[in-house]
């Protein structure tokens, strides 16, 4: 028998038509289709009890609050906190892909002590111990020597016990330096404290208002709280209400608008007295709370008449008068029309007189804590602790100047000006800075030099949770825990028209050798002794928490937020605590004219032609939050096209620079440069270059880092004459093919 | 091209065409061989057997608790079905040992002390893919447990688990039998067995479950 080609041929076939016959094939395909749905890495939710936890998100001012999905003992999902006043179970894409924050790969595993050249990444783990002794052992050594003053601390949150804290630290051990991140926030209390006399912050009743005028607010891209603005957005479109967005980039909000305003940009203080001079020229206005309760009408009024007519301020903004006037008409027309300020989503000051213009036009209208109007809300007042009794260490520490000079001279009605610390001149130099919640070497606008200035202070404290910018080169890191992990009071202001608060609570045990940052600043105080100690009697910070939440500590800890749900704004007889006892125009110790025409931006014409102005997005966190990996998939390819920041430019001065959609270019500005892609644009004017913010990270996160470039490093401040705060809306810039 | 070589090449194509016996013989023996491949070596290979990490005996069990399977296999308070018991119902009797049995000395050291969790072997365990509510089937329909798990209640100790080497999963979902067949609706648990449940008893046909969406009822 010859065994050829064909037996063995005839083996394979016999071989296949019996395999056919046995259970093999038919189990193999079933088998592998299951493990083909079932890779080992496709994330499956774990088996166990699932729960829900409620707590508050910390990552925005929003104050939204917020459901924890678990399984046992394991974070699974964050959604909305249905039935809260805030958010009432929405979310934003932020709020939603917190648990990335939770295991993010930059979380500092533990505290750190630099061992190499600022910056350069090498790091040391020390025990708390020690890192809390260095701490003391600096602040003791300036304190031996009276210098108090010398330690500065940048704090990101403004209310609550942990920026309370912070300040109480450096008031009972002699520092006047507590700075914390400016906001629209700022320009808004000044605005109240000059208006209204009062210490009050803004608060909207938006979801009465008939009306809505909004002077370039990301309505609904983060400004205020906003998921509640979503909320607010969905209610005006289902009954009918009006919304004029005037900016000078057609954003999302003012796509959404029944009326997009192309105004030139950082002009619309000028618009909102064309309106007003139409308003009061044709006594389109509410005679009767003007004339009973307010002051100083009349300067106002003459300053409008006659700097402010139509056709100037058409020539101003770009709007015609026509244009104008049918919107006075329009606004003052509607029973209960709201006005609303703060560029994007309200990260930056606004010039305080572009705030007190948009202000007086909700005061001329009289819709004023009134339904649908602008209320002025008592700020979080819970916090009562006792007085700080101070040796003569700090009572002397307290008397120096303030290192941002916030407070005196000409900047008189400022409480902190962070935005003028790298320029900063005092007779002393600050030998230690604390900071917490903040991340100013990437948020501050001319970042670089936040970080030259912060590089030179020779003791630098981060409690921050994750290696950021600021952390990265600092001398020691504190870390805190992720927010899932701890307790904090988070006291909502952004534009809420009642009292509320929202507690953060510890969801998950501490999944790295962090600390709550309240308890180190105990600890700290408690070790430097004396009477800096003694203004911190408290065993823990939760103590503190509880002892200072009192009664509301059990509300916050079952339902996740408290709320003075019978707040009612006071009537107009008892709403102004200003000298007058009125609503105030402005009396005589404040320079009205001029200045409402908005503030020229930095650099010079001719070598930059162009105006560059930032933008903000739902999809881009630019605060001390980084982008978490899931938030970054969601950025347009009109924004980041691989690790290249687009910015967007009208096709009009695109063709005269030679630019086209996905060039190449260099943008310069005179703070710096940077080289981007071209995204061709009509809803943004000719002359003008849009950027968006939250790109550009230096850390080493691989999910943020290298993508795109960060606009603070482009941007240099403008101070506000009145304020000092920084109230840049843009600043010269040029293109150029590269 | 030569005469010769013409000629070797037609002796060589006879050649190839030569007697059918060991053509057929050949046949047979890639049958036979596959066949046995197929029925006999095929599932030993696929399965690993398991033993689980603590014995258990249900009917020991049963006597002493005062609620059926639902004092260990109970319904959480919002609806959802708590499944295999965790170290914590153990505990609720067995912090301490209760007799002397090996078992019982293993559960002890092995898991009570160190508070570790039992790392049972599920039976029943469906792919990852799969959503099933026990709370529509075992209190909305009132199905008893025994319909799909079988009478493993009264069992006085657990089987050989055997393990699908491809997929992870137990043996008895697919079921003993490798060619599927089933005397007991517990013999084996695929997605045809739900199914032919579900139309067997009529369960809401034309509803969402049978629509377009219906595939993410069971398959989230």
């Amino acid at each position: 028998m010859k065994i050829d080609r064909r037996c063995f041929l005839s083996l394979v076939i016999g071989g296949a038509a019996g395999t056919a016959l046995t259970p093999l094939p038919w189990k193999l395909t079933d088998d592998s289709s299951i493990w083909s749905q079932n890779w080992p890495w496709t994330p499956v939710v774990a088996k166990g009890e699932t729960f829900y936890e409620t707590s508050a998100c910390p990552l925005c001012p929003g104050g939204c609050g917020i459901f924890i999905r678990m399984v046992d003992d394991r974070t699974i999902k964050i959604e909305g906190q249905a039935g809260h006043p805030v958010n009432d179970g929405g979310v934003c894409v932020l709020g939603l892909s917190g648990l990335q924050l939770l295991y993010s790969p930059t979380r500092v595993t533990g505290p750190m002590k630099r061992i190499g050249n600022r910056g350069s990444g090498k790091w040391e783990p020390i025990s708390w111990d020690d890192a809390i002794g260095e701490v003391v052992a600096k602040l003791s050594d300036l304190r031996a020597n009276a210098q108090p003053q010398k330690v500065g601390c940048i704090s990101g949150g403004r209310y609550g016990t942990i920026p309370e804290l912070f300040k109480r630290l450096m008031a009972a051990y002699g520092s006047p330096n507590t700075m914390t991140v400016p906001s629209l926030q700022d320009s808004l209390q000044l605005t109240m404290k000059i208006m209204h006399g009062s210490d009050a912050v803004f608060g909207y009743d938006l979801e009465n208002a008939d009306f809505i005028l909004s002077f370039g607010s990301g309505l609904i891209e983060g400004w205020g709280s906003p998921v509640r603005m979503f909320r607010a957005n969905s209610g005006w479109k289902e009954n009918g209400i009006e919304i004029v967005q005037i900016e000078p980039r057609l954003s999302n909000t003012a796509a959404k608008s029944d009326q997009w305003i192309a105004i030139k940009p950082g002009t619309e203080a000028a618009l909102a007295m064309g309106i007003m001079h139409i308003m009061i020229s044709e006594g389109l206005y509410d005679r009767n709370f003007i004339e009973q309760y307010t002051s100083g009408f009349s300067g106002w009024k003459s300053l409008v008449m006659e700097d402010y007519t139509p056709d100037k301020v058409a020539a101003i903004t770009g709007v015609p008068a026509a244009g104008i006037q049918k919107l006075a008409k329009r606004f003052s027309g509607a029973s209960r029309p709201l006005a609303l300020c703060g560029r994007g989503q309200g990260d930056e000051p606004l010039a305080l007189k572009e705030a007190m213009a948009i202000h007086a036009l909700n005061a001329l209208t009289g819709n004023l804590n009134q339904p649908g109007g602008v209320w002025a809300v008592p700020k979080p007042d819970y916090i009562e602790w006792p007085d700080i009794e101070m040796d003569d260490v700090s009572e002397n520490g307290l008397a120096a100047r303030r290192i941002d000079g916030a407070g005196s001279g000409k900047y008189s009605l400022a409480s902190s000006l962070l935005n003028r610390l790298p320029d900063a001149e005092n007779d002393y130099a600050l030998e230690a800075l604390l900071i917490c919640n903040a991340n100013p070497n990437y948020t501050m606008a001319n970042a670089r030099a936040f970080q030259e200035k912060i590089g030179k202070i020779p003791f630098v404290v981060s409690f921050s949770s994750y290696m950021d910018e600021t952390a990265m080169h600092a001398d020691l890191i504190l870390p805190n825990h992720c927010y899932l992990e701890r307790y904090e009071d988070l006291p909502v202001t952004a534009g809420m028209a009642r009292p509320l608060i929202g507690l953060a609570r510890p969801i998950v045990e501490p999944l790295f050798d962090t600390m709550n940052v309240g308890d180190v600043l105990i600890r700290i105080a408690q070790e430097l002794g004396g009477s800096v100690a003694d203004a911190f009697p408290w065993d823990s910070y939760e103590a503190c928490l509880e002892e200072t939440l009192g009664d509301k500590w059990e509300i916050l800890n079952e339902e996740g937020f408290w709320m003075d749900e019978d707040f009612e704004a006071a009537v107009w007889e008892d709403a102004f605590a200003t000298e007058s006892g009125k609503f105030e125009f402005g009396n005589a110790s404040l320079d009205l004219s001029p200045g409402f025409n908005g503030l020229t931006p930095e650099g010079d014409e001719t070598s930059y032609p162009l105006v560059l102005i930032p933008f903000d997005s739902m999809r881009l966190s630019n605060n001390a939050v980084t982008n978490p990996p899931f938030v970054m998939k969601t950025v347009e390819d009109t924004v980041l096209k691989g690790n290249f920041g687009l910015v967007e430019v009208n096709p009009e001065t695109a063709s005269s620079l030679g630019l086209s959609e996905g060039s190449i270019a260099q943008l310069k500005t005179p703070k710096g440069e940077t080289r981007v892609k071209i995204h061709l644009y009509h809803g943004v004017m000719p002359g003008v270059v849009a950027m968006p913010k939250g790109l550009g990270h230096r850390t080493k996160d691989t999910f943020t880092a290298g993508k795109g470039s960060n606009i603070n490093e482009l941007m240099g401040p403008v101070e506000d004459q009145a304020s000092g705060l920084n109230v840049a809306w843009g600043i010269r810039a040029k293109l150029a093919k590269a | 091209m030569s005469k010769q070589e013409d000629q070797t090449t037609a002796v060589d194509a006879k050649k190839t065409q030569g007697p059918a016996g060991p053509v057929i013989l050949f046949f047979i023996i890639g049958f036979a061989a596959s066949l046995v491949v197929g029925w006999g070596i095929f599932p030993k290979l696929l399965y690993s057997q398991k033993h689980q990490p603590v014995e258990f005996n249900h009917v020991l069990h049963q006597e002493e608790v005062s609620d059926g399977c639902e004092s260990c296999h109970y319904f959480r308070e919002d609806g959802s079905f708590a499944g295999i018991p965790t170290l914590e119902n153990c505990m609720e009797c067995h912090e301490e040992a209760l007799g002397e049995s090996e078992a019982e000395e293993k559960l002890i050291e092995e898991y009570v002390i160190p508070e570790r969790e039992i790392p049972w072997l599920v039976y029943s365990r469906q792919p990852a893919c799969v959503y099933f509510p026990h709370a529509a089937h075992v209190i909305k329909a009132e199905m008893a447990c025994e319909t799909c798990h079988g009478d493993i209640g009264n069992s006085d100790r657990l089987k050989v688990y055997e393990e699908n080497r491809i997929t992870g999963y137990s043996r008895d979902i697919w079921g003993k039998n490798m060619i599927g067949l089933k005397k007991n609706t517990w013999d084996r648990m695929k997605m045809d067995d739900c199914s032919a449940c579900h139309v067997k008893e009529n369960v809401r046909q034309g509803s969402v479950q049978t629509t377009k969406g219906g595939c993410f009822v069971c398959h989230k």
